[in-house]
């Protein structure tokens, strides 16, 4: 069994766990290009070595952030989302009409 | 003949057959470079060999030939997908595997059993109606079948495996296999007859970039000129796009699979069960091979998880009570470069001479021949992707057209 150390609820088990992905800075969608927020979207580096990734502990819905090898799948370190992102992040995606 | 006989048996210079030549230096310059030495590589080697007349290539393989993904995937050959162009591709390749082993004079062991994927909710025999007729239309056979008729086919299927009865079935009649080492044999030995140099132990390091081409590629037994270069490098595509600065939506899981001890002949066709993440298949040998979704998080490891074994088995007895009591021989894994779309990425790159065969996730296998055949169309006509692959190009991504095959992959993961 292979346990994930969670930041809010201590060892558990890793199946309880939903892996989301590496750790991207998202650009603005209102003033980047499609290219740009295609590739914030789709692309990923996939490369073997530490990587950040979030992960969400499926139970209590907490999402966090945590630092694994991609070739030995060790679990360096978990931590909470508010040691990278200091500050509220807003979405700025104003309704907008289709024109055609 | 009796004298001749006995002349050539007593000969001291008996003439065995060489299937590969023994390996040679690298030249310093080939016209062709192609990374991977598994079926697909081979197989665009020896198309372009046969079709094209080109001859001057080099197959990289970092290991030994055949030994990567063309070796793990449990070789199921199939065509009943969900899109048109998936469809349409994967026909072709169904079509080619079938006349294989005359083309190489060698068996790769091609056996038609007919694939049955098992309906256990209304929504997937709604899907499986769409298959079905979009199968027909691009000259698969595909039809629907009742339980009366899964159990005519599979007397030994629990048709009611705890909550999930089984409804219906979706019954490929062209789902074969064949033996996965004799396709990239086959190739490999027809490949050199003609000309193509096959090297083995032979890692690509890096590349030499000049104005948006790739003009020499660095392996770790010296740097050698190029005129273009195909990868097709399951399972770490990624990392060899990396170094040329490709960025490219391939996230790499570890897919494990298993066997166990032989048994006597009970099973004909293939089963799988999307709602149970499983696939079953008796082999040639009577060994049960078990396989499922891939693992739930990337990892470029082929270890294997009691985590896995245990769900994928509970759902393999499921579907065959009997099984409780076999016993596992083996179990392995293989890295799976698993697309948001399910369907694989070829065709070019945003480097002029630098061609892609990636992203071949769980469904490598089954397209080795129609890749080979489409990658050598790509490289002999300096980049004009033949109409087939031209869906699967790494651009639909950022143009939001992407072909999804989500729900036709046989566990779907």
């Amino acid at each position: 069994m292979k346990i994930m150390p969670c930041p809010l609820n201590g060892p558990r088990n890793i199946s309880e766990f939903t892996y989301g992905g590496e750790l991207n800075a998202m650009p603005d969608s209102a003033t980047c290009t499609d290219a740009e927020w295609a590739d914030y979207v789709f692309n990923c580096e996939n490369r073997v070595g530490v990587v950040t990734e979030w992960w969400m502990h499926n139970a209590s819905s907490y999402w966090f952030l945590a630092e694994r090898h991609t070739g030995s799948d060790e679990i360096l370190r978990t931590f909470d989302p508010k040691e990278v992102f200091t500050q509220r992040v807003d979405f700025h995606a104003p309704a907008q009409e289709v024109r055609s | 003949m009796p004298f001749a006989l006995l002349k050539y048996g007593l000969s001291s210079e008996y003439p065995v057959e060489v299937d590969l030549p023994a390996p040679k230096d690298l030249k310093s310059a080939y016209d062709v470079v192609i990374i991977g030495g598994g079926g697909h590589g081979l197989a665009t080697a020896y198309y372009l060999a046969k079709y094209h007349g080109i001859t001057n290539i080099a197959v990289l393989e970092k290991a030994y030939l055949g030994g990567g993904n063309t070796a793990r995937n449990t070789a199921v050959i199939r065509s009943n997908y969900l899109t048109s162009e998936g469809v349409r591709f994967y026909a072709e390749s169904v079509k080619m595997f079938k006349n294989l082993s005359n083309e190489f004079d060698f068996n790769i062991m091609y056996s038609e059993r007919g694939q049955l994927t098992l309906a256990h909710t209304d929504a997937t025999v709604r899907a499986f109606r769409q298959r079905a007729e979009v199968n027909k239309h691009f000259g698969g056979r595909t039809e629907m079948i009742d339980r009366q008729q899964i159990r005519e086919l599979v007397p030994t299927l629990n048709l009611d495996p705890g909550h999930l009865p089984v409804l219906a079935g979706l019954w490929h009649i062209d789902g074969a296999t064949a033996r996965h080492d004799a396709v990239a044999w086959g190739y490999a030995k027809q490949a050199a007859k003609r000309g193509v140099e096959i090297h083995q132990l032979t890692e690509v390091q890096d590349f030499v970039v000049e104005h948006g081409k790739v003009t020499a590629v660095k392996t770790n037994r010296g740097t050698i000129q190029c005129g273009c270069v195909v990868q097709a490098v399951a399972g770490t595509s990624s990392l060899l796009m990396n170094k040329l600065g490709i960025r490219a939506p391939i996230h790499s899981y570890p897919l494990q699979a298993m066997v166990t001890q032989p048994f006597k002949p009970f099973l004909d066709p293939l089963v799988s069960s999307s709602a149970l993440h499983c696939y079953v298949q008796q082999t040639s040998r009577g060994e049960i091979v078990f396989g499922g979704g891939s693992d739930p998080y990337p990892l470029y490891n082929t270890r294997s998880t009691l985590d896995l074994k245990e769900s994928l088995l509970a759902a393999a007895i499921e579907m065959f009570p009997f099984m409780a009591n076999a016993k596992l021989m083996r179990q392995w894994a293989g890295t799976t470069d698993m697309t948001p779309d399910y369907s694989p990425i070829m065709g070019r790159s945003p480097l002029d001479n630098y061609y892609l065969d990636a992203g071949w996730g769980t469904w490598g296998f089954k397209a080795t021949p129609i890749c080979g055949w489409t990658m050598a169309e790509l490289v002999a006509s300096g980049g004009q992707p033949p109409a087939l692959i031209k869906p699967f190009a790494l651009e639909r991504f950022s143009t939001f057209r992407q072909v999804n095959e989500m729900g036709a992959t046989a566990a779907s993961h």
